[in-house]
């Protein structure tokens, strides 16, 4: 980089020019980049499923509605969780900042468990569903609904044994660098996560049991 | 100023980036923004299960509005998105995605939005067919 810099004139003996870096020269952030570029074509999948959830949203096909099958109030203890995990793991970022290991396992593993209740109370909505007949294969809104829901769900489930790992890697490991770049990719992941999530509660669950 | 005070300078630099990834997370920033997100979450839930609002096409608008305002403050404070992360590629490739959501969700709503009625059996009338 400094040896491409330019020279004023008179301000001493010209350096050799030089059209090539001499020296390797990796983007430090790569990987945080591509992981990015990954975040996004993940959004197109989500886009996708919400197109679909918009279209076939309202077709009950004779079979339960919306209004009947959703409920609320899990719905908004769900949303606490989530919204709670999120801030759980910017404090593990802040604590990975300042080198401090332990408060940050101890943070990650309370994100962990908050993202694992989010999953189990999911899990119960869904087998409630399907307990009273409202399955996936009832009707197109009940299957656009699983197949949304369904998929923001497995991500928190993959976003979970993600966190394991990570854990055990920074037990055996330590801070490094190689651990605090992971560190950094399933924040951006985890809070990617959320941002789904609040257009799932929006658009699904609140504007599906309006009237 | 010299070459050599440059050369240093970019190296304590480089050095700065892969301790911290060039992210700068601050407690007043998470602070930010989950309050923020939690006011913009109860509003919407508030709005809905309190019957406040009783036409759906107004509340409709307000949780998508609410849900649009939110995403944004999820990614300035919590994805620590600005213009300047990765020499700007992070906003380019945003920025892009949000167009082709924006096509993919507005097109397919728009285009299905009369399924049904292309769909009705008159159109399968043999009688109607030219």
């Amino acid at each position: 980089m400094s040896e491409i810099s330019t020279t004023l004139p008179g301000s001493g003996p010209a350096k050799p020019l030089a059209f090539y870096d001499t020296a390797e020269h990796h983007p430090v952030n790569g990987t945080l980049l591509g992981f990015w570029v990954y975040l996004m074509s993940d959004c197109l999948v989500f886009a996708c499923l919400f197109a679909a959830y918009g279209v076939l949203g309202r077709e009950y096909a004779g079979g339960p509605t919306a209004q009947e099958v959703l409920e609320l109030p899990a719905v908004a203890v769900n949303t606490t969780l989530l919204l709670l995990s999120s801030i759980t793991y910017g404090f593990a970022v802040l604590a990975m900042q300042r080198n401090r290991q332990n408060p940050m396992l101890v943070w990650l593993v309370i994100t962990g468990l908050l993202g694992a209740g989010f999953i189990t109370l999911e899990l119960r909505e869904f087998a409630h569903l399907i307990s009273i007949g409202a399955g996936p294969q009832r009707s197109a809104f009940l299957s656009s609904f699983f197949t949304l829901v369904g998929t923001h769900g497995l991500h928190v489930t993959c976003g979970l044994i993600w966190l394991v790992v990570l854990i055990t890697q920074v037990l055996r490991k330590g801070l490094i660098t190689a651990n605090k770049r992971r560190l950094l990719c399933l924040s951006m992941f985890w809070h990617f996560l959320d941002v789904v999530w609040v257009g799932v509660f929006s658009f699904v669950y609140l504007m599906g049991v309006l009237p | 100023m010299s070459a050599h005070d440059e050369l240093h300078a970019h190296g304590g630099d480089h050095g700065h980036d892969e301790e911290d990834f060039g992210i700068h997370a601050t407690l007043g920033g998470y602070a930010t923004g989950f309050v923020l997100s939690v006011v913009l979450t109860v509003i919407p839930f508030w709005l809905v299960m309190g019957h406040v609002i009783t036409k759906s096409s107004t509340a409709a608008v307000i949780i998508l509005g609410l849900a649009a305002v939110q995403i944004v403050v999820h990614m300035i404070y919590f994805l620590h998105m600005n213009a300047k992360s990765e020499g700007g590629w992070n906003m380019l490739a945003l920025v892009f995605t949000i167009v082709l959501v924006v096509i993919t969700l507005s097109g397919s709503i728009w285009i299905m939005y009369h399924l049904n009625s292309n769909m009705m059996p008159s159109m399968m009338d043999p009688s109607n067919l030219p």
